[in-house]
């Protein structure tokens, strides 16, 4: 498959899924079928700033029921680009307001006759209730502090960009682990291609049972950077904790803040990703935040590329008969 | 003078350390007497190869009436009882309103009486309109026929109301049910904290939620002799503290739900709102530990907090769904499937927990074949290979993640007072 070609292209074979719901329960090659496609779309589109109507006529709907200004825009840009028609629906407009509850409201929208749901809502699991229940492509744009499989695929996408392959490259990720769903989709992503985990922050943070997975665990920042090649900066999600989980934010940021300072017992060609957005002062000073190794606007126009490859993963044509995994294969438990 | 003989059965009463093949003959609504019988009588049930027990006691259902009767009635919830085999449940007072005057308790036994299906027994509030401030009128309650005491549904906090609560109804002799649960720790939970909370970044509850509390009653309790039950059970830690405290000679029981020691918080891998229950499933060491409480003695009682919720309630994201799951019509198989089947516990143990224990622990008159006892029986085939299918309950409410599981053993015949009142396939 070539960029030329791609407009007469259908799904690769090697993707058998109706859904993203999550990194978790993909293999390491179909996470490398993605990557592989969402290069394709960047260097088709010429870094993301040209159209490619591979999608006309389809529809995609910006499900929100929390608010988001940069993963929407990402979604409908990359939607646009590919010339699906995309819906904005936000909960606040909606008659979830009124009681509705939101299996009703995506059923709804279903029969107005779209093709695919990007949805993001603040409870794990949400998406995979409603690829249970819907009969369209469902696309997780995060779910609580579960996952966030576009914003996983973009950070290893911009890694992977730099040093080519993953295999055996240590990332640490540092921060607010417990509530990110970008921290979740990043170690399922990255241990899936091979990577070296290092899960960075204080205990209250950072449980240690992460260890039960074989990914590292540190509560030392500086012992762990100059053995990093990446360190992705995850922001402190105030807005998710029952009790500030540290005493103060000028401890934390002594701790747990990439600084300058830091930098320099770094390897020289570090990279520094931050999913974003950034608390400039918290997770990182301003000098790291807009150094030379940040990758962070790198990011935004990856993210793009991503979307791209996985709407049209989602919605764009198949062969006729291919094999399709059901939208809730998720396991069941039988008793034994 | 009506009569009713149950023939060749497997006759286990464990009050009377009974585990025999025999007849029971039930004369105007009483046994008559245990032995070979070639009396006629009014009906017979053919018993062969199925096991005859005492009727079995769930001391933990939620009835949900009044206040909730779109998750379930005294009725619909009773008739629950009886086709899963019990002739008895204990109805646990958070309604709306809750239990805790004369008035509401005359209100479940009328209606009960008006379902005329099983018999219900009544716990009412510790606390005054389930708030946790104050006593409720405990000694009016119980001259209404209160059974026990309890604010399920939530912990009693407040410990000075707890150790209060102890003193008082010890005065009666009767029991206070305790949900262990400290709320600051499980705040915002929807399952078990742990590796699988963790990966599906599910607020968790932890066991020291519930083994803190625990501690912490059982302490209250022997300070002031009053008589603990610990319900639904759900952590290993939980199990050791109470058999510490039994060791002690403290005045604990305790009581375990089929789903605490059949599933854990591995079901939550699907979002599936019917895994979600307080306390919440655990790990498999903790079904363990909760299995070799039950084998052991440590946990005296299999109760099932039933906990029906209306489908559209239930139906909604993990965080919003409500805490509870159905139990009565799968209480039998489970544990016979879980427990007895593969030879962990015996028929006399099974029916000590869901029979012989509940009626003495709340101390009614129940849970033996005895000479003269009520003849309320039940009659369960152990063999029965039956399919879970929630569309065919007797309850309102379908929040049970067992449907079309596979399940042995199963009530054939539930008879309270002497009347048959509910038989398999003849309803």
């Amino acid at each position: 498959m070539t960029p030329t070609t791609l407009q007469s292209e259908r799904v690769p074979a090697g993707w058998h899924h109706r859904h993203l719901l999550d990194l978790e329960r993909l293999t390491g090659d179909e996470i490398r079928l993605l990557l592989d496609t969402a290069a394709l779309f960047k260097e088709a589109t010429d870094n993301c700033r040209r159209k490619l109507a591979v999608l006309t006529g389809s529809t995609v709907v910006n499900l929100f029921f929390e608010n988001s200004t940069r993963t929407r825009t990402s979604f409908s840009l990359a939607a646009r680009r590919l010339g699906a028609d995309v819906v904005d629906f936000s909960a606040s407009t909606s008659s979830l307001s009124k009681g509705e509850s939101f299996i009703d409201t995506a059923r709804n929208l279903e029969a107005m006759g779209i093709d695919a749901v990007v949805v993001r809502h603040s409870t794990p699991g949400t998406p995979h209730l409603l690829a249970q229940h819907l009969d369209v492509g469902v696309i997780n744009a995060g779910d609580g502090p579960h996952e966030h499989p576009t914003q996983g695929l973009l950070d290893i996408f911009s890694i992977r960009e730099r040093l080519g392959d993953l295999n055996g490259v240590t990332v640490g990720l540092v921060g607010d682990i417990a509530h990110s769903r970008t921290a979740r989709s990043n170690l399922w992503g990255l241990v899936k291609l091979g990577a070296k985990v290092i899960l960075c922050g204080p205990p209250t943070l950072v449980s240690p049972r992460w260890r039960e997975l074989g990914v590292e665990v540190s509560h030392n920042l500086d012992e762990i950077v100059p053995r990093c090649d990446v360190l992705n900066l995850l922001r402190i999600q105030f807005e998710r904790q029952n009790m500030r989980p540290f005493p103060s934010v000028r401890e934390y940021a002594h701790l747990y803040a990439m600084t300058s300072d830091r930098l320099t017992r770094a390897k020289p060609d570090l990279l520094i990703l931050a999913p974003g957005p950034i608390n400039r002062g918290v997770e990182m000073t301003a000098e790291v935040a807009d150094c030379r190794q940040s990758l962070i606007l790198d990011q935004v126009t990856n993210g793009l590329a991503v979307r791209m490859g996985v709407l049209w993963l989602t919605c764009g044509p198949r062969d006729p008969g291919a094999a399709t995994i059901s939208p809730s294969s998720l396991p069941h438990r039988s008793h034994s | 003078m009506s009569t009713l003989l149950i023939h060749g059965g497997r006759v286990v009463d464990p009050a009377q350390n009974i585990d025999r093949v025999d007849d029971v003959l039930v004369r105007d609504g009483r046994v008559a007497e245990i032995g070979r019988s070639d009396a006629v009588a009014d009906q017979t049930i053919d018993a062969t190869g199925l096991v005859v027990s005492p009727g079995l006691i769930d001391m933990h259902v939620h009835l949900r009436e009044p206040g909730r009767e779109e998750d379930e009635t005294i009725e619909t919830g009773t008739r629950a009882a009886l086709a899963g085999g019990f002739t008895s449940v204990a109805c646990i007072p958070n309604t709306e309103p809750p239990i805790d005057t004369q008035a509401a308790v005359e209100f479940i036994h009328q209606k009960a009486a008006r379902a005329d299906t099983c018999n219900v027994f009544v716990v009412g509030c510790v606390s005054r309109n389930r708030e946790g401030k104050e006593l409720a009128e405990i000694g009016q309650l119980v001259e209404a026929g209160a059974v026990a005491f309890s604010d399920d549904g939530a912990p009693v906090y407040d410990a000075e109301l707890m150790r209060r609560a102890f003193e008082y109804c010890r005065m009666f002799d009767k029991p206070i049910l305790a949900h262990e649960e400290v709320l600051e720790l499980s705040r915002g939970g929807v399952m078990n904290e742990g590796l699988v909370s963790l990966v599906l970044g599910l607020t968790g509850m932890p066991a020291a939620a519930e083994e803190v509390m625990i501690g912490r009653d059982i302490a209250l309790s022997e300070v002031t002799g009053g008589r603990l039950h610990v319900m639904h059970v759900s952590t290993a830690g939980g199990v050791e503290l109470i058999r510490a405290a039994k060791a002690r000679g403290a005045s604990v029981t305790a009581e375990a739900c089929p789903h605490h020691f059949t599933l854990t918080d591995e079901g939550l891998r699907g979002f599936d709102s019917n895994h979600k229950m307080s306390p919440p499933l655990r790990t498999a060491a903790d079904v363990e530990g909760i299995i070799a409480g039950l084998v052991d003695g440590t946990i005296d009682c299999i109760a099932t907090d039933h906990a029906p919720h209306a489908p559209e309630k239930k139906m909604l994201e993990l965080d919003r769904a409500p805490f509870g799951i159905l139990g009565l019509e799968t209480a039998v198989g489970l544990t016979v499937t879980r427990l007895v089947s593969p030879g962990k516990i015996g028929w006399s143990r099974m029916i000590e927990a869901m029979s012989t224990l509940p009626a003495r622990i709340l101390g009614v008159d129940r849970g033996t074949l005895r000479p003269g006892a009520v003849a309320d029986i039940t009659v369960i085939d152990p063999n029965l290979s039956w399919k879970v299918d929630v569309k065919s309950f007797q309850s309102k409410s379908v929040n049970s993640p067992f449907d079309g599981w596979t399940l042995q053993g199963r009530a054939v015949a539930t008879i309270v007072a002497g009347r048959v009142k509910y038989r398999l396939g003849r309803d």
